[in-house]
């Protein structure tokens, strides 16, 4: 260990721009994982050491967000929207020296914090414990006896907001920590590089960044009132928990909300216009997380069928449902219900955003972008300086690839071209257990072997095979991941299973760093975790190509 | 004596032969088949003389040594679908994984008796192949005929035409609204939902609803509500007659487990099977004498009663025969008897097969093997319900005598007492203190007569008193 030491110090501190942070950093931490010798190693630890010396340099200057480097402009950039897409935006461009301002004409925090991805997980944090709760069986298996769960609706929506609260404060803060101006009121397009925010402020800005989101999609025929028609907003709030809810499209949203009125004791119709449930993730996955999340559940559907016609409850009638068929268009059925749920997808919020003043026109409401996020105007050319991220020109309508978009394109307006590979972005539905995924499914890596011509091989592993989801009493689950055997490329990785969600990073960054399946399997997983999962897939995986003999960070970091 | 039943009942679990009969009624052959088609577990040892069944059980299959039940993930093949030997039918979801099942034989895929997402216990019928395309329909008819007994939800009584209060309330064509779960209930109890009455909001039909209309209890209770009249539209006098009696206050109602289910089951099915006893009382001296012999050697008095048994029954093979369908018998080529057993609060019955060929050793090696197995839930099938004859013995516990219920499927069975000092008169009018048991032994007499039994009683007692030929 004595020799590993000052062998690994002086290797380090060789690659390091920066002495005294590098010996600083040199924890005996870093130092072990040197002294395995593994493929991480140098070069990825020093990268990491440099971003973090350009941090504090940041947070020095943050007091004053800096002066516009082109003294002609107000701001460097000015981000239009302050939901999470904007908000890392913000963040990564005060990072690289850039004045930014940002414009809410709500709240900051968009759909992400406010009335999505957050309070949602606050509410399923909620049915998680209550499913178990519920569950006797599984609370027998345990030795547990607990006697009959119940919860006070106003206490679970309080947990939801005071968690949305919390959050929008942190965002917030941050930002004003980091010095970025943020203007309040509604922004818009004046012409190239002008925008308007508010009454009739107006300001100058290198670069704009339009990042204003979505709101729910709600198909028409469908009468919204905000009590037994709802959308995704309202039901976020809580107010009831109807006996039987209809919840109508059966995405990460439908499906995420029938783990929490399930949960809460409503039962669930689905309505699905594609002939399967769950469209959109890989077809084995969806087979499985139906006989685990839809069937033993107080819930039945109706596929392949539109709802045409929704009329909220009135005058002593429940809320009424027409369905009609998804192909031939022909009235197949009424239903009757306690409340419905709209959960058909979001739409663009790109109303009111002066596009036609640089001559852009959306498409069903997205704005058009190239891969660079740059904005495509009605002539197909591009317009300098301005661009789009997130829900609003709808690549991948993700909190989180919205924040890597506005990443990309900090990087792109200060000097480093990036284009950001959407297949390496993971996805994730926090139902019980959870779904997450990145890159191809089969059938779309099936399509694209055909198409270029090579191999594709599947590895699966069961959650079943997993000491520490069995010590949980968890062993429902499925792990699966798409690959080149050929050269040990990870095409998609699918996981069905207890905190799928966090398991998928190691195959996204795998992927994103372009990393190998036969140089991933040499590495270590702790034992008992349900990393090992994860671990089991890369070491199912038959690749030809050996392991490489120099570590693919390296690779990966030029 | 070591391990034996403490119940008086001795229904073999889940006796998948005897819940599903068909064979005998498609080939008028005499001996209907048994059992033969399982997949990918290893397939019973037995052969039974007989015409080979055209219709096929597919059976659960023990995907791992732990599995006790599988739950149908999804079937490959649909009904009606052409099978060739070595492809995929279903798939199974074990405690370990899912996986893919294949046939051992053609055919066609006539009947899915379990369907997907439904789960089974080690053993059952899952499904039905037929050998041709002309017996599918026929084999269709046997499935539907039979309440799909193998699911581990026990089937309850059919939907008894329930009083139809909310005609009155709900006139006109209105249609049945039922909520998602009350759905799922209907299939699940095999209620027509079309017959329930709804009493939920808007006159729609709920869970409780279907309850009601299975005659089940509420599977949650919560504080007995208090029975408001309002609440049904028309509260009828009937509902109250049909209902059970009240529970007294504080009562618990605790749902069957799954070995409960399959024990009432078969002990329902018993009713059907024309039964008779007939006692014997045997002189054990000399088997007590050899039992102290060759206890050292680990033979247990298990082993020898079976052994006994399985003698007595290789002179008497009609006792050993076992009738299906009331209309033919068939005479078992081996004899297996299986031992009841009470073991973690239920009851199995472990077969030792060929009890009249192997010797006494092989034999208590084989039970204690099997005891090991079924205290670690590990029997397979064939280990439990091949029985062609069974043995119950409550004797340890001083039980002098005792009568036992026939296990559906099977010709006789023996409940044994305990051997107890007992005086004597002998011909000449001496008395003597000798050791007697009470064998008692109930049969079908369908096919096994009083004196059939009463001949194999005989033997048997010749056997046990003179049990020398027991260590041959």
């Amino acid at each position: 260990m004595q020799s590993a030491f000052s062998l690994s110090f002086s290797q380090s501190s060789l690659t390091l721009p920066n002495r005294p942070l590098c010996s600083s950093n040199a924890s005996p931490r870093n130092l072990r994982r040197e002294a395995f010798g593994f493929s991480p190693s140098k070069q990825l630890t020093s990268c990491r050491f440099q971003v973090k010396s350009r941090r504090i340099e940041v947070s020095a200057a943050a007091g004053g967000n800096g002066a516009p480097s082109n003294k002609s402009f107000d701001y460097d950039l000015v981000i239009i929207g302050a939901g999470v897409g904007g908000h890392g935006a913000a963040l990564h461009a005060v990072e690289k020296g850039l004045k930014t301002a940002i414009i809410e004409g709500d709240v900051v925090g968009g759909t992400c914090v406010n009335r999505g991805c957050v309070p949602s997980k606050a509410l399923l944090a909620v049915s998680g414990r209550m499913r178990e709760l519920q569950n006797e069986h599984h609370m027998k298996s345990f030795g547990l006896q607990v006697s009959a769960a119940g919860y006070d609706r106003q206490g679970v929506a309080d947990h939801a907001n005071n968690l949305a609260t919390k959050i929008r404060n942190n965002l917030t803060n941050s930002m004003k920590a980091l010095g970025v101006d943020i203007l309040t009121g509604f922004g818009s397009v004046l012409g190239p590089q002008k925008v308007k925010y508010g009454k009739d402020n107006i300001i100058t800005a290198k670069d704009i960044i339009i990042a204003t989101g979505s709101v729910p999609f709600v198909p028409k025929g469908i009468e919204v009132d905000g009590k037994t028609v709802i959308t995704s907003d309202h039901a976020l709030k809580l107010e009831s928990v109807p006996d039987w809810i209809a919840i109508v499209g059966s995405g990460y949203i439908g499906l995420e909300f029938s783990d929490v009125y399930t949960a809460l004791g409503s039962e669930v119709t689905f309505i699905e216009a594609l002939d399967q449930l769950m469209p959109g993730f890989d077809p084995e996955i969806s087979k499985l997380a139906q006989r685990v999340l839809i069937n033993p559940r107080k819930i039945d559907y109706h596929t392949g069928v539109f709802a045409s016609k929704i009329t909220p409850a009135k005058d002593g009638r429940p809320v009424m449902i027409e369905l009609i068929d998804a192909k031939t268009k022909e009235p197949k059925d009424t239903l009757e219900v306690d409340a419905a749920l709209i959960a058909t997808g979001r739409a663009p919020f790109t109303n009111g955003l002066g596009l036609e003043n640089i001559n852009v026109a959306t498409q069903r409401g997205f704005i058009p972008v190239d891969e660079r996020m740059r904005v495509i105007d009605g002539n197909g050319k591009l317009v300098p300086n301005l661009y789009c991220i997130g829900d609003a020109n709808g690549k991948l309508m993700l909190a989180h690839a919205a924040s890597a978009q506005g990443i990309s394109v900090v990087e792109q307006v200060t000097g480093r071209d990036h284009v950001l590979n959407h297949l390496t972005i993971p996805a994730a539905c926090f139902t019980h257990p959870e779904i997450s995924m990145v890159g191809l499914t089969e059938p779309q890596a099936r399509e694209k072997a055909e198409k270029e011509g090579f191999k594709v091989s599947i590895a699966k592993t069961s959650f079943k095979a997993n000491t520490k989801a069995l010590a949980e009493n968890e062993g429902e689950g499925l792990a699966k991941m798409i690959y080149r055997p050929d050269n040990g490329e990870i095409l998609g990785v699918h996981i069905f299973g207890l905190h799928a969600a966090d398991l998928i990073h190691e195959a996204s960054n795998a992927i994103a760093l372009g990393t190998r399946i036969q140089d991933i399997k040499l590495a270590v997983h702790a034992h008992p975790t349900l990393s090992e999962v994860v671990d089991e897939l890369f070491k199912a995986a038959k690749v030809e190509s050996p392991a490489s003999t120099t570590p693919q960070s390296v690779k990966a970091t030029v | 004596m070591a391990a034996s039943s403490s119940f008086l009942s001795t229904a073999s679990l889940s006796n998948p032969k005897s819940t599903i009969s068909f064979a005998s009624s498609v080939s008028p052959a005499p001996i209907p088949s048994l059992r033969r088609v399982v997949f990918r577990s290893p397939s019973s040892h037995r052969r039974v003389t007989t015409v080979r069944s055209k219709i096929r059980e597919i059976f659960m299959p023990a995907l791992s040594s732990t599995m006790t039940e599988g739950k149908i993930v999804s079937w490959i093949k649909t009904e009606g679908e052409k099978l060739a030997k070595g492809e995929s039918v279903v798939v199974v979801e074990s405690d370990k994984a899912d996986m893919d099942v294949e046939t051992f034989y053609d055919g066609y895929l006539a009947a899915i008796v379990v369907g997907e997402g439904e789960t089974a216990p080690v053993g059952a019928a899952i499904g039905l192949l037929a050998e041709t395309e002309a017996e599918i329909e026929e084999a269709k008819n046997k499935a539907a005929s039979k309440p799909s007994s193998s699911a581990v939800v026990p089937s309850p009584p059919p939907a008894t035409s329930s009083p139809a209060p909310a005609a009155a309330a709900s006139d006109g064509p209105r249609k049945t609204v039922a909520t998602p779960h009350a759905k799922k209930l209907a299939k699940q109890h095999k209620v027509d939902i079309g017959s329930v009455a709804g009493t939920g909001p808007f006159g729609r039909i709920t869970a409780s609803d279907v309850e009601a209309a299975a005659g089940i209890a509420p599977t949650v209770t919560p504080p007995p509500p208090p029975p408001s009249p309002a609440a049904a539209p028309a509260p009828t006098a009937k509902a109250t007659t049909t209902s059970s009696p009240p529970l007294l206050p504080d009562a618990s109602i605790v749902p069957f487990t799954a070995v409960q289910s399959a024990v009432s089951k078969n002990m329902i099915e018993s009713l059907s099977v024309p039964t008779f006893r007939v006692g014997y009382p045997v002189n054990t001296a000399a088997l007590d004498a050899l039992y102290e012999k060759v206890k050292p050697k680990g033979v247990t008095m298990t082993a020898l009663l079976a052994k006994a048994a399985g003698m007595a029954l290789a002179q008497h093979p009609v006792v050993n025969a076992s009738c299906k369908d009331g209309k033919s018998f068939s005479y078992n080529s081996n004899i297996n008897v299986a031992v009841a057993v009470a073991i973690n609060g239920g009851l199995i019955t472990p077969v030792l097969q060929d009890a009249d060929k192997l010797d006494l050793y092989l034999l208590s090696q084989k039970w204690k093997e099997l005891v090991g197995k079924a205290r670690s839930k590990q029997l397979q099938p064939h280990e439990y319900n091949s029985g062609t004859f069974t043995l119950s013995n409550l004797g340890m516990f001083g039980v002098d005598r005792f009568d036992a219920i026939l296990p559906p499927g099977q010709g006789a069975i023996m409940a044994v007492g305990a051997s107890k000092p007992t005086v004597v008169a002998d011909k000449d009018g001496f008395f003597s203190v000798k050791n007697k048991m009470l064998v008692n032994v109930t049969a079908d007499h369908r096919i096994v007569y009083g004196a059939d039994l009463a001949a194999f009683l005989q033997t048997f007692a010749k056997i046990v008193e003179n049990p020398d030929s027991l260590t041959l």
